[in-house]
């Protein structure tokens, strides 16, 4: 299939979910809804470093925190020009401000992914495991300077003041979750597009023997860079309409360890090695979660995310997508 | 008196180093040594101050001496999961990124596990001596840290000279550098490796039963000394004890002037800026090889 079309397609599919949720009108099936998108987009992300190149991230929740921080950065900007800006820039900036969501996803996303090039530059040098260490580190580093940075409310938070109405969609949620619909088409057609072109070639050869791949005249570090960018970008601007969706941001909310946790968990389980695992994996256990969580517990449904995720890594190495292609090659044969 | 603050600053570093240095002794052997990337060891730890808030809570009894009476059940768990790791990664050749989301996948479960079974309150211990200090002129020993400080150099020199002195501790020391040599030598790699990466799990009953002492405990508290351990482990140089050793009390020394003088809320962020910075100038480590 080529790209327009699987784009056409993933497009005909998004606006059938929209319209479909609309004719239910519960405005709790947006607000889940939600969620399982931003998983998709986190998980998607995810694989394009982990999957394709076989670098773990443990920092997703970072990344993801970067467009969340990015977004609240910039409406306290938009909230104190007077203060910031002199005199003659005064009333542009004021017609500028506060930034339409749309704009703050592209910054969002440039931010993000700049940050990981320059983490990328430092870390990915060395062997897959202290990179993977390194990410961990990064999001800790980045939750104290947030922790400590008062103009984006510091430990205490910051309320983001939302509109209730959106023209064209309605309620606000059903903006969010119709932006997010393009995210995961963005994030899907990107991963596609990666894994089919000669870039994805390059990073299955680091995933499978760098060393190899680096002797062969394979540019290892210039594409575990690109790979990075992407990635993080990816999550970054999952990241940014976040603030809107909660209303109110603290650094516990922005880089809850679940993100980290569900965004290996989801391409893990449904197998990492094409664009279709994330986004199985992050269906299943997206929407297992939110009937988890307003079932039972939030609590128990992490839980159930990381026993699963150790079972399907013991057990099933290469996830749901591996598991019924192993069942289709069995029944051909016989 | 800026000065007696910057010694009582340098003390009380060296004492939260040396309870460090018990931290990372796991990490120093499963990953220094042996190579598998336990990073679910912090989780241990945690589960360690819970056995001893537990046992105290009910029977009253010394953080410190239930966590030698744990031992051999830290042992056997770490049996367990060796047991686990190697059958389903180890053998079938390198797949390290399956065996760190296992890992990861092992801290998740305990936290959440430790979550709903006590709760998010913080937990204590009540031991005699916890509020009590010991001063010479200026300098001020709270017992609180001087005891598990103590307890952890002797556990910590007792490892060295485990690793340097006994046939397993060379044979430990040699499966990280050749393990087909070993074989030759008439002894099973895979055994020695289970040997060792048990008892680095033994260690996190001994320094989860410190941590409970120094201070009170969440589940998720072990979140926030994965990337110290590691760091002090990387600066250290993978493999190296009293390498480690060396690095933790740096580690503490530096934290505790930060957050003397900087305020607490900045010292997470030490650590783990000196780990980025060891991991791009000299990932081998202070005394790495």
């Amino acid at each position: 299939m080529r790209t327009p079309a699987f784009i056409l397609i993933l497009t005909a599919v998004a606006a059938a979910l929209y319209f479909a949720f609309n004719l239910v009108g519960n405005d709790y099936l947006f607000f889940a809804g939600y969620t399982v998108l931003q998983y998709i987009v986190l998980a998607t992300a995810w694989n394009i470093l982990g999957g394709y190149c076989g670098y773990v991230n443990f920092g997703s929740a970072g990344f993801f925190a970067i467009g969340v921080y990015t977004t609240v950065f910039l409406y306290a900007i938009g909230q104190s020009i007077e203060e910031i800006f002199p005199e003659f820039l005064v009333a542009p900036m004021q017609a500028i401000f506060p930034l339409p969501v749309p704009v703050l996803i592209v910054i969002a996303g440039a931010v993000a992914g700049f940050i990981g090039l320059g983490m990328g530059y430092l870390t990915l040098r060395l062997r897959g495991v202290f990179f993977a260490i390194a990410t961990l580190a990064f999001t800790v580093v980045l939750e104290t300077f947030i922790v400590n940075w008062s103009f984006v409310g510091g430990s205490r938070g910051a309320y983001i003041i939302v509109p209730n109405e959106v023209p064209m969609f309605g309620h606000l949620i059903q903006f969010l979750f119709a932006l997010m619909l393009i995210l995961v088409i963005v994030a899907l057609t990107t991963a596609r597009l990666i894994e089919r072109s000669k870039l994805g070639v390059g990073f299955a050869t680091i995933r499978d023997d760098e060393l190899a791949a680096e002797a062969s005249g394979v540019p290892t570090l210039r594409l575990k860079l690109v790979a990075t960018v992407v990635s993080g970008a990816l999550m970054g601007m999952a990241g940014a309409p976040f603030p809107y969706y909660i209303g109110y941001v603290e650094p516990g909310s922005a880089f809850n360890l679940s993100y980290a946790v569900n965004s290996i968990a989801m391409p893990m389980i449904g197998g990492t090695t094409s664009w279709v695992g994330p986004l199985v994996g992050a269906l299943l256990l997206g929407t297992l979660q939110q009937v988890a969580t307003v079932t039972i517990s939030s609590a128990v449904n992490l839980l159930i995310v990381g026993l699963l995720l150790i079972f399907f890594v013991i057990i099933a190495p290469r996830g749901i997508v591996g598991l019924i292609q192993d069942s289709w090659r069995g029944r051909s044969k016989s | 008196m800026e000065f007696d603050l910057l010694i009582n600053a340098i003390i009380a570093g060296l004492m939260l180093g040396g309870f460090y240095a018990a931290v990372t002794a796991g990490i120093s052997i499963s990953f220094g040594m042996l190579d598998i990337v336990n990073i679910a060891h912090p989780g241990f730890i945690i589960l360690g101050s819970y056995i001893a808030y537990i046992v105290n809570a009910h029977f009253g009894v010394d953080p410190i001496v239930i966590a030698i009476v744990a031992l051999p059940a830290f042992y056997a768990l770490g049996s367990l999961i060796y047991q686990v790791y190697y059958q389903s990664f180890e053998k079938h050749g390198q797949d390290s990124l399956r065996g760190l989301a296992f890992f990861f996948g092992l801290l998740f479960v305990t936290e959440v596990s430790l979550n709903l079974i006590f709760g998010v309150d913080y937990r204590s211990v009540d031991v005699p001596y916890i509020g009590g200090s010991v001063s010479i002129g200026a300098m001020e020993f709270p017992v609180r840290m001087l005891v598990p400080c103590l307890v952890s150099l002797v556990m910590f020199g007792g490892l060295i000279l485990f690793m340097s002195r006994t046939f397993i501790g060379r044979a430990v020391m040699a499966v990280s550098q050749d393990p087909p040599a070993l074989q030759l030598m008439a002894v099973d790699p895979i055994r020695i490796k289970r040997i060792a990466f048990s008892i680095s799990i033994a260690t996190a009953s001994m320094a989860g039963a410190f941590l409970i002492i120094i201070q009170p405990v969440i589940p998720s508290a072990g979140r926030e000394y994965i990337g110290r351990v590691f760091a002090i482990c990387v600066l250290g140089g993978l493999g190296s004890l009293p390498g480690t050793l060396i690095a933790a009390l740096m580690i503490g020394v530096i934290e505790s002037i930060t957050s003397t003088f900087y305020g607490p809320s900045w010292s997470p962020a030490v650590s783990f800026g000196l780990l980025l910075l060891t991991l791009a100038v000299r990932p081998s480590g202070l005394f790495g090889r």
